[in-house]
């Protein structure tokens, strides 16, 4: 059963949709309506949207919020008496404390605002470099995207620490039986990804964080493609530290969080220093202002923050467990539409219910750069490349791989559409 | 759109690029460089054996796509027969083609099938993948007038 898009109200004043079975055209157009990029036509065919994971389309409340914003309050935060330095540090907040809800966070102030996932764990790692000395582990995975692999490796040079990275299996999992081999008294810090960019695969960050606090080890996610698109409890999930961005959320760019346990953020020390950061400034001296204000240095993304919390209300009325439903439907139905054809590889998990909404494919017979170029002659927009995560793919075993990756707008006539055009570029490469 | 697509994969890219010349492996080569494309991985391996200044043999193994396959198969087929000064030549005035508003290849430099190569031009992502090739030749060239050890050379520029 097809289950497109039904949980979508239309836009104030459109009839809600009824919820037949099949493909409704009234909700893909109430869901267009909604996103309105969606409405162009690429190429001269309808826009087909499946590279969420590099990032998301923004609804109409987001793009509102932030033209709002510009025309209404905008204000430095944190630093003015006047009427809109008031109102542009309320909405700053409220971005705050309705992230920290989403999430499950008891107190706001767990809650870091920063210019992205990348920069939130760039804090994480540098943060703690103070805790760290020569011979200290840190392990990761070997499916991590560059942005939790390379601050690893700039701060291992620095500081002489080890990296280690758990292996991944042929079906695309992590091998959690090299686990209690590679945590060891030496192991400071664990990161991994919660849900893989490229291979979909959703990690057990639960249990690898208990096994990884009974070393002592400090746990940190990177939760970039798991928050807004399946349920995600930061204290259910144990860690220290959660990083993810806002675009890859329905929210605008240019913001990100890093999310911590109170004892963790006490422990971190900033990256980043000027105003906004500190308590007292002599000539010579400086203290810090408190968590979470000392690690936002300077003026922040106050427009991106104002808008966030229109994505959130979107998430909340379609609800994740219907979106994790709606995906887990969409990347079944592209594993098997994708498994009919043939000299076709696809990676990671088997189970759509073990999986992200994403499948990544190599096509034997045409480079991924050029199906991606053909499928964009027919308006599909896939992703091409190594997504940043050269690593995982030299353990594949190819240089790049094409990715249609899943947002609560896409229907299962997108795949439909895909599939055409995979044909289409078959037949000019025949 | 589709007709630009039957452009940029017209027939005589696909035949370079299903049966690429230069693919027979050079043994002894005289100047030898590989080229990468960061941003996507493609890989090219180039090797020369010359005639005093003259190219005479010309293998370049591609790793990548349809377009930098067909680049190189156009090298090879092209470079064959000229001097380094005249693989230098041509080598530079398709980087500038490709890069800038100019006109055509000019007739004098017979840039044969890689004046199809330029209608890659429309499509900005890829221009790295058609120059990769020749970047990869310059640096050759470079590498073997300097007497500088062979290096990588990369088309992010």
């Amino acid at each position: 059963m097809r289950s497109d898009l039904h949980f979508l109200k239309g836009p104030a004043g459109a009839s809600a949709c009824e919820g037949q079975d099949g493909d409704c055209i009234r909700c893909g157009a109430i869901c267009v309506e909604r996103f309105p990029v969606l409405k162009r036509l690429v190429n001269g065919h309808r826009l087909v949207y499946l590279d969420s994971a590099a990032t998301a389309q923004k609804p109409e409340g987001v793009i509102a919020a932030q033209a709002r914003y510009y025309r209404r309050h905008n204000a430095n935060v944190h630093r003015g008496m006047h009427t809109l330095a008031s109102e542009a540090t309320d909405l700053y907040e409220t971005c705050r404390r309705r992230t920290a809800r989403f999430l499950g966070v008891t107190r706001p102030e767990q809650v870091i605002m920063t210019n992205g996932a990348t920069g939130a764990l760039n804090l994480a790692a540098f943060g703690l470099r103070h805790t760290l000395n020569p011979g200290d582990e840190i392990l990761l995975t070997e499916m991590e995207h560059h942005a939790n692999l390379v601050p690893w490796i700039k701060l291992a040079r620095q500081e002489g620490l080890l990296l280690r990275h758990i292996p991944v299996t042929d079906d695309g999992r992590l091998d959690l039986g090299a686990l209690p081999e590679m945590l060891t008294d030496r192991t400071r810090i664990v990161s991994l990804t919660h849900a893989s960019n490229v291979l979909g695969t959703i990690n057990p960050v639960a249990e690898i964080a208990a096994a990884a606090h009974k070393r002592g080890a400090v746990v940190i996610v990177d939760a970039a493609q798991s928050v807004g698109h399946m349920p995600v409890d930061f204290d259910a999930l144990g860690v220290d530290l959660l990083a993810f961005s806002a675009h890859k959320v329905y929210g605008p760019m240019g913001l990100g969080f890093l999310v911590g346990t109170p004892e963790i953020l006490s422990r971190l020390e900033p990256v980043e220093f000027g105003g906004e950061m500190i308590e007292t400034v002599t000539l010579d001296d400086a203290t810090w202002a408190d968590v979470p204000h000392r690690f936002e240095a300077g003026t922040p993304n106050v427009a991106a923050a104002a808008a966030f919390p229109a994505a959130l209300d979107l998430i909340e009325e379609a609800t994740l467990e219907r979106i994790r439903t709606h995906e887990i439907q969409l990347t079944g139905y592209a594993l098997e539409t994708l498994s009919a054809f043939d000299e076709l590889t696809i990676y990671g998990p088997d189970d759509p219910s073990q999986r992200g909404g994403l499948v990544s494919f190599h096509d034997a017979k045409i480079h991924p750069h050029d199906l991606a170029q053909l499928l964009d002659a027919r308006g599909v927009a896939v992703r091409a490349g190594h997504h940043c995560a050269q690593p995982l793919h030299r353990r594949l075993g190819v240089v790049a791989t094409a990715r249609a990756s899943f947002g609560l707008y896409n229907s299962h006539d997108d795949i439909d559409a895909m599939a055409d055009a995979i044909r289409y570029a078959r037949e000019v490469f025949a | 759109m589709i007709g630009e697509m039957d452009e940029l994969y017209r027939e005589v890219i696909l035949d370079h690029h299903r049966a690429p010349r230069g693919s027979a492996v050079i043994d002894t080569p005289d100047l030898e460089a590989e080229g990468k494309n960061p941003s996507c991985g493609d890989e090219l391996t180039l090797k020369l054996r010359l005639d005093g200044d003259c190219v005479v043999e010309v293998s370049a193994v591609t790793c990548g796509c349809a377009i930098a396959t067909a680049s190189g198969s156009i090298l090879a087929e092209l470079v064959t027969g000229r001097t380094l000064a005249e693989v230098r030549q041509l080598a530079d005035a398709f980087r500038e083609h490709m890069h800038g508003d100019g006109d055509e290849l000019p007739d004098e430099l017979d840039p044969g099938d890689l004046d199809i190569l330029t209608s890659v031009r429309r499509f900005p992502a890829r221009i790295k993948c058609a120059l990769l090739p020749w970047m990869t030749a310059l640096e050759a060239i470079a590498s073997h007038t300097q007497d500088r050890p062979v290096g990588v050379s990369t088309t992010e520029v």
